[in-house]
């Protein structure tokens, strides 16, 4: 409760001064990390100018060639060079990392918000299935929705979108909780405007740092989850370059062409590191503790 | 008595998570596009052997009532057949609990030898070079992916070396540390610096302690003071960090038993969604969900035995 409250206090300090004129006091790991992620987000927009190769279009000429002057990475088996699609992947990993973490993230903050405010059945009701979704091992819960739907990007979205939320309901509830009794809640309160309002409106901001720091390590295992479903040929179906799925191409090949399996796990590798970093500089920006688990 | 009541409590807790597991499987079946028995005839049959099927199976009635016939069945053990392999489901999954809980082991004990000496290091030299250095390593090692990792294991000590075994999980108890090794390696990687954080944390917590401040005044030596005093302490909350992880071990091992062709859950799982074997990853659904929640069970009522402090609310 005590670091709680400290910490409501550190946020309310950092916005009220503004962020950005603290720049130049952000912790370093913050810094390093924005800049490796925005190294890969680059590298993902600007991925047509800095490859004359098409991450797609199959040379069986130029098979499994190791890295060399032509091809920087190397080729896989079907002739396609393996940087391009290397540069290419980005733009699908960190699209749908982004995409998996901060929907959820919205929808889950706001249910449990509310759940933790109004009580009552409503909170029951969300917890018991919050208690229900955790029950199942994460990614085993998504494959079997995916048994269901059928492989492809558009299905995991959904599957993660039904499952993914449950972890941010459960940390705004229960900060909600603790702060539903403070003062500012209680004047709001009395100023007599509604439960919406005062949720969105003078809850919702002080819910927010813990769920932030929390996301940046949740877009590394979100990522991670991508890659591993479209590893077992579950999410992003081929050509697409998804990382994971590149290194799957890779696995038959092992010892004739590392490169193919290699290269993209270090792709995935320094975007998680970025995230992290993010996350760890955040948690000392805002006064959180950085916690990397489920 | 006190404890008596809490496991009370919280077996009384559990209803609704297990009635909340078995609809979540039952649902499973029942949101499938098309009609099982249809599937099951191939639409050769006549109406007569559709609806006298449809009635052997209950499909006739009724959702809740067929939910009932469901619960009373799988607590039968009878969870259907698979349409892979014609055997019991119930069968198939038994006979592959043992791989997956002998890695799942394997990999936490792993992470724990990884996770002791590198927190007490950083906790001596918190924020000195060293520290950061295995925090930024634990980033590193999180944002692995395990199928990567494991097959650059493969490729390094399998392929090259051949100092491992590359698949499958192999015969006794010294077998299945061998062959077992690399994708426990790879768990215990993955696992090790969650663990390192929380057990940094708490490591400095305790060295703050009064107790501890009176060891180091007998004149102990800082080393003999960690282990002796600090570590046995702050080693419950880590080891319960591991169980409530639970779900997350075993959803990594999904990934690293097909790697390593490990004939565990995981790779059953996985296949049976390749070949659409509907009834065996119902009944995993459930064997999963029954797993995580018992291993729950077992890590609270254990730390309220071992720790007399915990308030059983």
């Amino acid at each position: 409760m005590m670091a709680e409250s400290k910490n409501l206090t550190a946020i309310s300090s950092a916005t009220s001064e503004g962020l950005i004129y603290k720049l130049r006091s952000w912790p370093f790991s913050l810094k390093m990390g924005i800049m490796v992620i925005g190294l890969v987000a680059l590298a993902g927009i600007f991925a047509p100018l800095l490859t004359p190769y098409n991450p797609i279009v199959q040379d069986y000429g130029s098979v499994l060639l190791p890295p060399s002057a032509q091809h920087p990475c190397g080729t896989d088996n079907l002739g396609r060079d393996l940087f391009a699609r290397v540069l290419f992947g980005a733009r699908i990993d960190l699209q749908i990392g982004l995409i998996t973490t901060y929907v959820p993230l919205l929808y889950g903050l706001a249910l449990g918000a509310i759940a933790g405010y109004i009580g009552g059945w409503f909170d029951t009701l969300l917890m018991r299935l919050v208690d229900v979704a955790i029950a199942f091992p994460f990614l085993v819960l998504i494959i079997v929705i995916l048994a269901i739907l059928g492989p492809g990007i558009q299905n995991m979205y959904i599957a993660v979108f039904a499952v993914a939320w449950t972890m941010y309901a459960r940390l705004a509830r229960a900060d909600m909780l603790v702060i539903r009794e403070q003062e500012y809640m209680l004047a709001a309160r009395a100023l007599g405007y509604g439960p919406l309002r005062i949720v969105f409106r003078h809850a919702l901001p002080n819910l927010l740092a813990p769920s932030l720091v929390f996301s940046m390590s949740d877009i590394v295992l979100n990522i991670l989850l991508a890659s591993s479903l479209s590893f077992l040929g579950m999410g992003v179906q081929p050509p697409a370059p998804e990382w994971g799925a590149i290194v799957a191409d890779g696995r038959d090949f092992l010892l004739q062409a590392w490169w193919i399996t290699t290269l993209p796990g270090i792709a995935i590798v320094i975007t998680g590191l970025g995230f992290s970093l993010i996350g760890d500089g955040l948690s000392r920006l805002l006064g959180q503790r950085y916690i990397q688990t489920v | 008595m006190r404890l008596l009541g809490y496991i009370i409590r919280r077996l009384i807790q559990m209803i609704p998570v297990l009635i909340g597991i078995t609809l979540m499987a039952f649902l499973f079946v029942k949101l499938l596009p098309g009609d099982p028995i249809l599937i099951l005839t191939g639409g050769k049959a006549s109406p007569e052997t559709v609806a006298a099927l449809r009635a052997k199976f209950g499909l006739d009635q009724p959702l809740y009532i067929q939910y009932l016939l469901f619960l009373r069945n799988a607590a039968q053990g009878d969870l259907g057949t698979s349409i892979l392999q014609r055997d019991p489901v119930v069968d198939i999954v038994i006979e592959r609990i043992a791989p997956s809980a002998f890695l799942i082991a394997y990999g936490s004990l792993i992470a724990i030898l990884l996770t002791i000496p590198f927190s007490i290091i950083s906790a001596m030299r918190a924020d000195q070079p060293v520290d950061h250095s295995i925090r930024i390593g634990g980033m590193v090692t999180f944002a692995m992916p395990s199928f990567w990792l494991g097959l650059l294991l493969m490729l390094l000590f399998g392929l090259k070396l051949k100092l491992f075994p590359i698949s499958g999980w192999g015969e006794g108890f010294l077998g299945h540390l061998k062959y077992l090794f690399m994708p426990s390696l790879v768990i215990g990687v993955y696992l090790a610096p969650m663990l390192i954080q929380s057990l940094r944390s708490s490591l400095l917590e305790i060295m703050q302690a009064e107790y501890i401040e009176a060891a180091r005044a007998k004149g102990l030596s800082p080393l003999r003071v960690m282990l002796k005093h600090v570590l046995r302490n702050a080693l419950i909350p880590t080891v319960t960090i591991l169980a409530v992880n639970i779900g997350w071990l075993i959803g990594g091992s999904v990934v690293i038993e097909t790697v390593f062709s490990i004939p565990g859950l995981g790779l059953l799982l996985v296949r049976s969604v390749n070949y659409r074997d509907y009834p065996t990853i119902q009944g995993l659904t459930l064997v999963f969900g029954v797993l995580v929640m018992l291993v729950n069970l077992i890590a609270d009522l254990s730390y309220a035995i071992i720790d007399p402090r915990v308030v059983y609310e």
